[in-house]
């Protein structure tokens, strides 16, 4: 009885919700560039992990190893994730669906290996730190503004509400952007390539256009994933974390922005809740229990509700 | 290059009979005509083309590095190559029936690993009978996840992402699962992995020879039996077309659920003969070594078993080949690297026809 009175407990902690809160919008930041690959232009990309290592150690580099300020570090990673995910459109997008899905898988593996094995860039598997001097200054001015109401306290508010306002705007400008008349080219692309083509749309610059950005994405959510460890080590891009976008993904549901930002709040709840939750286990039979549960939402949520929580089952793709 | 002009017909064979066609052909520079015959053959025996670039890669390592040393390294990628190609085999047959692409594969092999060392180390039986107790129980695996889910999926006409996703959920089950039992700690079985036999100044572990030698021999196996029995046969006329197949009478259920029994088993050989190899294990060996299988699978053209095998053995050798000219850490992503490099060539594949997606 008493573990259950604990467990109740954390639910009203204000340090677990920011927790939650962080990565939640990092996730949900990180799974809208996949909802604009999957959702809206019918592209499986299993490289966004390796585009936000990319994004995310670009920053790292140019900041530590250049001396560059961190802010001017930010739009340029983003600049370069997005060439990285031109270079991988222009030479795979050609290719049929599947051997796409592995080949960006294959892409993210490549960059995570190296950035294992180019030590004097990187740190290697010891990691790079001391990125995040900017970002502190600013985190400390938001504790001081804070202080105020009370809410000075917790060390990672001021991330969460970075990551949530950025989280907002761009969910709010993809929606725009959907509802443009590039957006409805994307989604009939998404529908019907060919019909698309006839309509004298160039099918494959859309593709690239849909990649390119989404890598773009993927990048911000890696200067947050970043922010929030102060340490970039290859092994927090593995494809586990493609694959965890993926389980927010579908738990929101497909074809919609909104419901990317819901799923990311949902798994990372459960997620941490089996963290705190006093359960009588060593810690790491916890973690494994963690990745089981994911396991088993992908699988309940593919054989029952293939279109996710709130997506619409006609926009579901891929479904033939 | 387009699907389309990787099938059609090239203009060289049509330059033949073409009015002027011989004087065109005449005037041409020899080195042109190597060229161009080359193209042809690289497009039309890839096979051959494929054992030419082995060699010559083989050639020109020997002329750099000494012919010890690369001989040693050849060895240790006929190891690799084995263990690939097992698994390999097994993600191409599932494959070409199903048209699944089974994240969970990897993780099979991991499976087969663990139950090994339940069965050897957990319930005492000899280290022999408990590896193969380890294949069979991940034929059964294999089989229930048929029964239990896959089946299921393929009633509802299950899409691509959704088999897909269905996969990744299940890999990560079955990789937690293990974890959640037997912990992350490294694993061994009970196999003496220090002796070594030398020849010719080269030198292998005893295990590792058997495990080339069983990879082999299971290998030869399998390309036999495709060939020669019915059941065979039916597995490779339900993975060119499934409905044509079930018209015409071909029991698909029945089929479906050997290719599982057969693909699973495969894997659970490669994970426990890996494991051997290795010396220790641990969780993520089947999950690490999914995506160099992919690459293996993609290589030989995505349902072929024939090409999975020698993309698996390719895969190998020129991984354990590249630790001489760069640093071993780099070998794994050698493997994917030569995958994205093949598939701008050739986008279905060496060995692979064009898609039916």
């Amino acid at each position: 009885m008493i573990t259950f009175a604990l467990a109740l407990d954390i639910f009203t902690q204000l340090s677990f919700w920011v927790s939650v809160g962080v990565l939640a919008g990092t996730y949900g930041i990180f799974a809208c560039g996949l909802q604009l690959n999957v959702g809206f232009t019918g592209v499986v990309n299993f490289g966004q992990a390796g585009f936000m290592a990319i994004g995310a150690y670009t920053m790292g580099i140019a900041v530590v190893e250049l001396g560059w300020s961190f802010w001017a570090a930010l739009p340029v990673a983003v600049l370069v994730a997005m060439a990285a995910g031109l270079l991988i459109g222009l030479s795979s997008l050609r290719l049929r669906a599947d051997y796409f899905a592995i080949v960006t898988l294959a892409f993210a593996e490549i960059v995570r290996y190296t950035a294992i094995n180019a030590r004097d860039l990187t740190g290697g598997n010891q990691g790079l730190i001391g990125f995040d001097g900017d970002w502190a200054r600013l985190s400390g001015g938001i504790q001081e503004a804070l202080a105020p109401v009370g809410l000075d306290g917790e060390f990672l508010l001021p991330l969460l509400l970075v990551t949530w306002t950025t989280l907002v705007l761009l969910v709010l400008s993809l929606r725009w952007a959907q509802g443009s008349p590039w957006g409805r080219v994307l989604r009939a692309i998404r529908e019907d390539e060919d019909a698309a083509r006839a309509l004298g749309k160039n099918a494959f610059a859309y593709k690239l256009q849909s990649i390119a950005i989404a890598a773009g994405i993927a990048a911000i959510a890696g200067f947050f994933h970043a922010l929030n460890l102060s340490l970039l080590t290859p092994n927090s891009f593995e494809p586990l974390f493609t694959f965890l976008g993926y389980a927010v993904l579908v738990l929101g549901g497909l074809a919609s922005y909104t419901a990317v930002a819901a799923g990311a709040v949902v798994l990372w709840t459960l997620l941490e809740a089996t963290r705190l939750l006093e359960l009588p286990l060593p810690a790491e039979k916890v973690a494994a229990l963690r990745f089981m549960i994911v396991g088993l939402i992908l699988i309940v949520l593919m054989a029952l509700r293939p279109q996710g929580a709130f997506g619409k089952r006609e926009e579901m793709v891929l479904g033939d | 290059m387009s699907r389309l002009e990787d099938n059609a017909m090239g203009p060289e064979e049509l330059s033949g009979p073409h009015p002027g066609g011989a004087d065109r052909l005449g005037d041409e520079p020899a080195w042109r005509r190597l060229l161009r015959r080359a193209r042809v053959g690289v497009r039309d025996r890839p096979g051959y083309a494929l054992l030419g670039i082995t060699a010559s890669l083989f050639a020109g390592l020997v002329a750099v590095y000494g012919l010890s040393d690369v001989a040693q390294r050849t060895l240790n990628g006929l190891v690799a190559g084995s263990y690939f190609a097992l698994g390999a085999v097994g993600l191409t047959l599932v494959y070409g029936i199903l048209k699944l692409v089974n994240f969970a594969h990897g993780d099979m092999l991991t499976f087969g690993a663990y139950m090994a060392l339940l069965f050897s180390a957990g319930l005492g039986l000899p280290s022999l009978v408990a590896m193969a107790a380890g294949v069979l129980a991940t034929a059964g695996l294999g089989l229930a996840f048929e029964r239990l889910l896959w089946r299921p999926m393929r009633r509802k006409r299950a899409g691509l992402l959704q088999l897909l996703l269905t996969a990744i959920g299940l890999a990560l089950f079955i990789r937690s699962g293990i974890q959640f039992v037997a912990g992350t700690a490294q694993r061994s079985l009970d196999v003496d992995v220090l002796a070594s036999v030398e020849f010719l100044g080269l030198r292998i572990g005893t295990t590792e020879l058997i495990v080339v030698v069983v990879g082999v021999a299971v290998l030869t196996l399998v390309a036999v039996l495709l060939r020669v029995t019915s059941v065979g046969r039916q597995m490779r006329a339900l993975s060119d077309n499934f409905s044509l197949a079930e018209t015409t009478g071909v029991d698909t259920s029945r089929i479906v659920a050997l290719t599982w029994v057969f693909g699973a088993g495969l894997a659970g050989l490669a994970g426990v003969l890996y494991a051997a190899a290795a010396g220790s294990f641990n969780p993520n060996l089947g999950f690490l070594l999914l995506l160099t299988l992919f690459a293996a699978v993609i290589l030989g053209g995505i349902g072929n078993a024939y090409g999975a095998l020698v993309g698996g053995m390719f895969l190998g050798l020129t991984q354990e080949w590249s630790t001489l000219v760069i640093d071993s850490r780099w070998k794994i992503a050698i493997g994917f690297v030569i995958l994205i490099m093949v598939l701008i060539v050739r986008p279905n594949g060496l060995f692979g026809r064009a898609a039916k997606i």
